[in-house]
């Protein structure tokens, strides 16, 4: 079959037989990749960068429901909307920065927890033993998956009394006496960080298990013959060998977390809990519920300058430590 | 490392505790969802005392979930489709080609990856509705907009990853089907993709995962008639009574396409994504 259609291939080539020299223009390798990457470009700018523009642009104007199918009509607001969003005299302002001041715990606790667990199954997970490699599809369930799937389970493993969370905590393991409440008030912080750290472990996981087992195996043994313990080689030799990836890392899922909208959308629908209304929530009620886009747009510009330079800075740091190391 | 004999007990200690934290949710979802309901809302207990497949059967009438599953399906599919075809292209080129703007294409495609969703997603939605205004081609709301929003949402990480597969495959193949007479695409047809297929599937499937979890845009874009799972399962939870044992059941049912997608390319998959991290 596949040698037919060759066949015909040759034939119907053969008149033309000259191009075989002479490729057609879009064969040219100055024209070439510019086509191949045009689809992907299109798309981009379609999703991605023409909205972010026009995100930046509504941020200055007063685009509300009544000009959401107008844009021209909409009011020039000037730094109005930002005005409003740092504001913390105000309601809007000072939600905003109470979101803040949820979403920055949450993202390092669920960062330092994410790491602790991954890091610990990549190493022992670096052994042979039996049964590593099922242990280690397992670990994987997580990130495979979906995540509505994930966080709609542990919403029910927090209900009072009907969860199995308080089931453990007082009738199997006696920690307490009665079961709170996890679900509202303070708890719901504690519920989702359990919820977003059994989500995001494994995609660290993933990255360090590949980073411990690329350690040369002899550094090791070097280190065995100079009465080196487990600990003493964890901290010495692999820690200091996988540090790049743990900068990755530490950047790709502090950046996802901090604009975590899965989470507390799926747990509490758009009424989440003071305590568990991270930015990107506060940001997505205040946009949608009163269909104040302008001002969503303002909140959103201003979460991806604190981004932009809080990765910026990071990037710079962890430059200047590798600097003073190799120095 | 060299494990000594205390290391092994704390590698057994250290895995069971995680094994635990890890699959106890598993569990839970399959625990519940083969309990009655009135079982599911009283204390909980372990074990089913009554296991029945009710919730299996009754889910798809709480709530069209057959339907829901129907839209989830074509806008993965399709999205990932066209998304894993989009990323070979570009992937070839930033692999073999020397051209102006690969470094910024490369840099740029990733770092949309870290853009707050929210960011884009309140003028992606105001640009989908101005758009059916002036075309009349209807964006939001539709299966269309759903599918050309999540096929780029793959498409970074699927675009470094397929230019880690394609930097592993030798020049030299493709050179020699040059001598032959076969043009770039040829070499990409026949010489390339062949190849490079397990990276491929690979990469298809993590589109097609990407596209099946996906909550905020689904929230927005969505209508009651091209809602997908990721919103649809939602809705039992907004009954006066949460049938639990159904949403269970129905978790069940709908992770089943993606962990077993999931599963059969996971070697391809991880080494995908670890290429570029670890070095």
């Amino acid at each position: 079959m596949v040698n037919l259609v060759t066949d015909d291939d040759r034939r119907t080539r053969r008149p033309s037989r000259p191009r075989r020299t002479k490729p057609g223009w879009w064969q040219n390798p100055k024209v070439m990749p510019f086509l191949l990457v045009a689809p992907a470009i299109f798309f981009e700018l379609l999703i991605h960068i023409i909205p972010m523009i026009a995100g930046v642009v509504m941020a200055f104007y007063h685009l509300t429901i009544y000009t959401i199918r107008n844009w021209s009509s909409a009011p020039f607001a000037g730094l109005g909307n930002f005005r409003i969003s740092v504001d913390t005299s105000g309601p809007i302002g000072r939600g905003l920065l109470d979101s803040f001041l949820v979403t920055v715990p949450y993202t390092l606790l669920v960062l330092l927890f994410s790491w602790v667990i991954a890091i610990a199954a990549a190493v022992f997970l670096s052994v042979e033993f039996k049964g590593r490699s099922l242990l280690r599809s397992l670990f994987l369930l997580p990130y495979a998956l979906p995540a509505f799937v994930g966080i709609m389970t542990w919403t029910f493993m927090f209900q009072k009394d009907s969860g199995v969370v308080n089931h453990l905590l007082v009738n199997d393991l006696h920690v307490l006496h009665s079961g709170p409440f996890w679900l509202i008030g303070g708890n719901a912080f504690w519920a989702m960080v359990v919820t977003a750290v059994w989500k995001t472990w494994p995609f660290a996981f993933i990255m360090l298990l590949a980073a411990v087992q690329a350690v040369p195996d002899d550094l090791y043994e070097a280190a065995v013959m100079d009465g080196a313990g487990m600990i003493r080689q964890f901290r010495s030799i692999t820690l200091p060998q996988i540090r790049q990836t743990n900068l990755i890392i530490l950047l790709i899922l502090g950046i996802g977390t901090f604009n975590d909208f899965n989470t507390p959308f799926v747990m509490f629908g758009s009424a989440a809990p003071k305590s568990a209304e991270t930015i990107s929530m506060y940001i997505y009620n205040n946009a949608f519920g009163s269909w104040s886009f302008g001002l969503g747009s303002a909140m959103s510009v201003l979460l991806l300058l604190f981004l932009a330079i809080v990765s910026f800075v990071y990037l710079r740091v962890t430059r200047t430590g590798t600097e003073a190391v190799d120095a | 490392m060299r494990e000594t004999n205390a290391g092994r007990w704390v590698r057994r200690v250290a895995l069971t505790l995680i094994g635990i934290f890890t699959l106890l949710p598993v569990l839970i979802i399959l625990d519940t969802s083969v309990k009655p309901l009135a079982e599911v809302q009283d204390a909980f207990s372990w074990w089913p005392h009554h296991f029945t497949l009710h919730a299996y059967v009754q889910m798809w009438h709480t709530v069209p979930l057959a339907h829901y599953f129907l839209n989830s399906i074509i806008v993965s599919v399709v999205a990932a489709a066209i998304s894993v075809v989009l990323a070979t292209l570009a992937a070839y080129a930033v692999s073999r080609f020397a051209f102006v703007g690969r470094r910024l294409f490369s840099f740029a495609v990733l770092s949309t990856q870290m853009f707050p969703g929210i960011l884009f997603l309140l003028p992606l939605y105001l640009i989908f509705i101005n758009l059916q205004r002036y075309t009349g081609i209807a964006l939001s709301g539709s299966l269309l907009g759903l599918i050309i929003t999540y096929l780029t949402f793959a498409l970074p990480f699927s675009i470094w990853m397929l230019i880690g597969f394609f930097d592993t495959i030798p020049r030299e193949l493709e050179e020699a089907a040059f001598v032959d007479g076969t043009g770039r695409w040829g070499a990409l047809w026949r010489i390339v993709l062949p190849v490079a297929r397990p990276g491929i599937i690979a990469v298809a499937i993590f589109a097609y995962m990407t596209a099946w979890g996906e909550v905020l845009f689904a929230s927005v874009l969505t209508t009651e008639s091209t809602r997908t799972l990721a919103i649809g399962l939602q809705e039992y939870a907004t009954r006066n009574v949460t049938d639990w044992n159904q949403i269970m059941a129905a978790s069940v049912v709908v992770s089943i396409p993606v962990v077993g997608g999931f599963l059969a390319v996971q070697r391809f998959l991880i080494r995908g994504l670890t290429a570029g991290a670890v070095k």
